[in-house]
């Protein structure tokens, strides 16, 4: 028997759902099982990273990378993984765009620290203990990893071969690129491995001329279940999404929010979608336009850049080293919170 | 840098029919006025995708000015009302990040008036002078560690396995 490829997953900053998602692609595991030796996947098997380092650079053949980059022990592991792969993939959103741990952008380390650590309700912290990168102890000194300010995405950090998107991927998507893997049938790399339309073309709702006097939020209306979404108001991001989940979310009254990431060769998702949405505004009246925005949408960083933030090109809000923000200034009184 | 030689750079995009024409007008009118744009001709306001000023942000640019025709009198009919509503949701979303409003501008501009948009220029130019300069790719951070630290983790590692247990 010739020796199998060797196959390696790994996780940084996600939730755990893309792990889950590679066992949706249920049997077919066992093929995956055929044709790779899996050397490294921390979530279903034992094993160090000290495994990874003693492996030749460049002998796994394949790493599906999910998570985005927050703290410095998963930076090692993409450089790690990288210097160790042959092809690697930023699998899921996470990796891939930034994905909910990216919203984290729009705030800092102190910040986070201070809600994670001190203000939730469910902490009780009365010494003020937060986590230390290093500690002494009579035994030695114990390390922890850096939390950094910004979460990157896996290509920030590394080159990425490939990209997997979705918030989950679905699994049908995750056996096409597994197959495309197994048959050598890759697209260019540094290219997407997915649909090239948007969520809107598999989207089964009637379309016609779009024209919105007001955005509901999901909760201030009942939609109609067989007209456009947008056309009625909602912001759906179907628009601005790469298509591949067969349009879930708009087929049971729901909007698209954009887990799917952007489509084709759009850089930016947020203000693909800023586009999209602003151009369907009712109105020629600045000050009415500006009234449509501002009531429907309170938190424009949030519903644009849902996924998108730490892979778009801002990339996050701005950040004072002191952990302070600027106020949302007007004009020249820029002060300090 | 003290503002006193903080010169901003601002990139205007600039509609073909009306402020491109405008801003020709300007020079052969000889009207001066701050050196501090660099134009980029589109054939419509309506053109310019919110990209172009998301990356004109991330690639330095200090602030942005869109400049096409009046209302109601764009060469392609409506494109530049779609302006006016980019506009308005870019800037109620560039202040979540926390971008000034005078960062970015909307300057309508008809091929007569070339004193209008240099006035435009000079007075966008001073608010962002007032503002500083931006320079946002400051705040993504870098990678905090090089080749030789990456090395002392895996040699780190070598060694705690070492330890019997």
């Amino acid at each position: 028997m010739t020796e199998k490829a060797k196959l390696a997953l790994y996780w940084a900053a996600s939730c755990g759902g893309c792990e889950i998602a590679v066992l949706g692609i249920d049997d077919k595991i066992l093929k995956v099982d055929e044709a790779f030796e899996i050397v490294f996947w921390p979530c279903v098997m034992d094993g160090k990273v000290r495994d990874v380092e003693n492996l030749a650079d460049g002998e796994i053949d394949v790493c599906l990378f999910n998570g985005g980059i927050r703290t410095s022990e998963q930076e090692y592991m993409a450089k790690l993984l990288r210097k160790k792969s042959k092809v690697l993939v930023a699998f899921g959103s996470c990796a891939h765009e930034g994905c909910i741990p990216g919203l984290a952008n729009l705030s800092n380390r102190k910040e986070i620290f201070q809600i994670s650590y001190h203000d939730t309700p469910s902490t009780v912290n009365p010494e003020g203990i937060e986590p230390q990168t290093e500690t002494e102890t009579p035994n030695g000194t114990l390390h922890l990893p850096f939390f950094y300010d910004t979460l990157k995405t896996l290509d920030q950090t590394v080159p990425v071969d490939y990209y997997v998107p979705g918030c989950p991927p679905e699994a049908d998507r995750i056996w096409d690129a597994i197959s495309a893997i197994l048959e050598q049938n890759l697209p260019a790399p540094g290219s997407v491995i997915g649909a090239k339309s948007t969520v809107c073309d598999t989207c089964p709702r009637t379309r016609s001329e779009k024209k919105i006097k007001k955005f509901y939020r999901t909760w201030e209306i009942i939609p109609d279940p067989d007209i456009c979404l947008l056309e009625q108001g909602i912001i759906c991001a179907g628009v601005a999404t790469r298509a591949g989940c067969g349009a879930l979310c708009p087929s049971v009254n729901s909007p698209c929010i954009g887990c799917y990431g952007p489509t084709d060769g759009v850089e930016d998702f947020g203000a693909r979608l800023l586009s999209a949405l602003a151009s369907v505004i009712d109105s020629d009246d600045p000050e009415e336009i500006q009234r449509i925005i501002e009531d429907g949408m309170p938190d424009p960083a949030g519903t644009l850049y849902r996924f998108g933030l730490a892979g778009g090109l801002l990339r996050r809000n701005i950040l004072q080293t002191n952990g302070q923000k600027k106020s949302q200034a007007m004009g020249s009184t820029v002060s300090e919170v | 840098m003290t503002d006193q030689t903080f010169e901003p750079k601002i990139i205007a995009f600039l509609c073909n029919w009306c402020s491109y024409r405008a801003a020709d007008m300007a020079g052969t009118a000889r009207i001066k006025y701050n050196p501090n744009i660099r134009t980029i001709r589109v054939m419509c306001s309506g053109r310019v995708d919110p990209i172009f000023v998301m990356k004109a942000f991330a690639l330095g640019a200090d602030g942005v000015m869109i400049a096409g025709c009046h209302p109601g009198e764009c060469h392609y009919i409506e494109q530049n009302y779609k302006t006016m509503r980019r506009y308005e949701l870019l800037k109620h979303t560039l202040r979540a990040f926390g971008i000034e409003d005078h960062r970015l501008r909307l300057q309508w501009a008809s091929a007569a008036e070339g004193a209008l948009l240099a006035k435009a220029i000079d007075e966008m130019t001073e608010q962002v002078r007032a503002l500083g300069p931006l320079n946002w790719s400051q705040y993504w951070g870098s990678d905090e560690f090089d080749e030789a630290t990456f090395e002392k983790i895996a040699l780190e590692h070598a060694e705690a396995l070492e330890v019997s247990a």
